[in-house]
């Protein structure tokens, strides 16, 4: 008897327009979404009705931690290496190339500048995990903050300030860093929140 | 490839074998959705939002001139700890603790205070809104107006005090409160002793008043 020959469907399935799709969904997600930064404190920004975008570049973010400490960000490389030499002068510290190389690396920062050598001297890792105890002094005694936001100020002068501080940040914190801006005549800036919609009837 | 392979079987003889065109996509479409779970967990959709404020430069600033807001317009709000909120209008009236009002920063409590104070601009700017809306009139002309109905001199002028016990998210709260009631003139001030007192007597009822006054008539 002749077998029966069971005729074997093919499997394979057009891949063509699942690929189309795949494509399209990249090239939206490409197109619309911007790359998370590193930040070195997670922070929870309070809400408000204000839809004014943050402007793409020359940003300097100033972070506020719950517990007040107070690190930076600026987002041009060149800006960064210009205002650690600058701030190197004025504190009397020298830095290396390597060293300046490594901060260039690094989008936010937050040390006091007399440890600024050895935390640079860190690996990468180490830096992160130093980084959350440190936050630059933003005090009377030493104000640093003021120093580098000035220098900030004089490379670049596009430059904007905004301010991204966590809900429960208690308000003293905030004011020292509201005074020190104020001192040195940064009187417009930005408070970072995240969309609220405002009420129907507004 | 099966594919090939069953067209050979179609292809008749002596007829020149014709290669297949297909190509297999399940590679590409691995290597695409790789590509897009990257994209969906490093980058993030939505940007943050931001509020401008402009504070005034500190050596202008002298307490006079704080002062020159006319009483009536003139709203102060103090925020204190635990999300406590109270306000005072003009000036502030040491002998009556009740002066100090406390309040909320729900609907029913600021905002609607703010609303019935600054009635006029609100409306006028509901208005302008709706005729965004209808796209009778274009976003500059939008902004021209709106600046120019915000400038009505009846208006309140809000001056903001936060204590030391208060956090960031009562400032950026009291902050938003402006901008949805439309309010031009507001102020973020430190706190003076004036106001510190109002709040203690708030507190304590009246108590500081009394003392005060049972201190003035031992005097006497």
């Amino acid at each position: 008897m002749p077998k029966v020959k069971v005729k074997r469907k093919s499997t394979r399935i057009d891949m063509t327009a699942m690929s189309d799709v795949t494509v399209l969904l990249l090239t939206f997600f490409m197109l619309t979404s911007t790359f998370v930064q590193k930040e070195p404190v997670m922070v929870n920004t309070p809400s408000s009705v204000s839809e004014i975008k943050i402007p793409e570049a020359n940003m300097l973010q100033v972070l506020v931690d719950p517990q007040g400490k107070v690190f930076l960000s600026l987002d041009k490389q060149e800006d960064r290496v210009a205002v650690l030499r600058a701030m190197g002068e004025e504190y009397g510290i020298e830095f290396t190339p390597e060293e300046v190389n490594k901060f260039k690396l690094a989008p936010s920062f937050g040390v006091p500048i007399q440890q600024m050598k050895s935390f640079l001297a860190l690996s990468s890792e180490e830096q992160d995990r130093v980084l959350i105890t440190k936050g630059i002094p933003c005090d009377s005694t030493s104000n640093q903050f003021k120093s580098w936001v000035s220098q900030a100020r004089q490379h670049n002068r596009d430059l904007r300030i905004a301010i991204k501080a966590d809900k429960t940040t208690p308000y003293p914190m905030i004011k020292n860093v509201m005074s020190s801006l104020q001192e040195i005549r940064e009187n417009r800036y930005n408070l970072i929140t995240s969309l609220k919609t405002v009420p129907a009837d507004m | 490839m099966a594919e090939i392979q069953e067209k050979e079987k179609g292809g008749g003889k002596g007829k020149q074998k014709k290669k297949s065109t297909h190509i297999d996509f399940t590679p590409m479409v691995d290597m695409n959705m790789l590509l897009i779970t990257f994209f969906m967990l490093c980058t993030s959709l939505i940007k943050p939002q931001t509020m401008e404020i402009a504070m005034p430069s500190k050596d202008k600033v002298s307490e006079e001139e704080q002062n020159k807001v006319q009483d009536s317009r003139a709203i102060t709000l103090i925020l204190d700890g635990d999300d406590k909120i109270y306000y005072y209008l003009g000036e502030g009236d040491y002998e009556n603790y009740q002066s100090l009002v406390e309040t909320n920063y729900g609907p029913n409590g600021l905002r609607s205070l703010l609303l019935n104070r600054n009635k006029k601009v609100v409306e006028e700017m509901k208005e302008l809104k709706k005729k965004r809306l209808d796209l009778q009139i274009s976003e500059e002309e939008f902004t021209t107006q709106s600046t120019e109905i915000k400038k009505d001199k009846s208006s309140p002028v809000v001056m903001i005090k936060a204590t030391d016990a208060s956090n960031y998210k009562n400032l950026i709260d009291a902050l938003d409160e402006m901008q949805i009631c439309s309010i031009s003139t507001y102020a973020i001030v430190d706190m003076s002793e004036g106001d510190e007192f109002l709040l203690e007597n708030f507190k304590s009822k009246g108590a500081l008043t009394k003392e005060i006054d049972t201190g003035n008539n031992t005097e006497s």
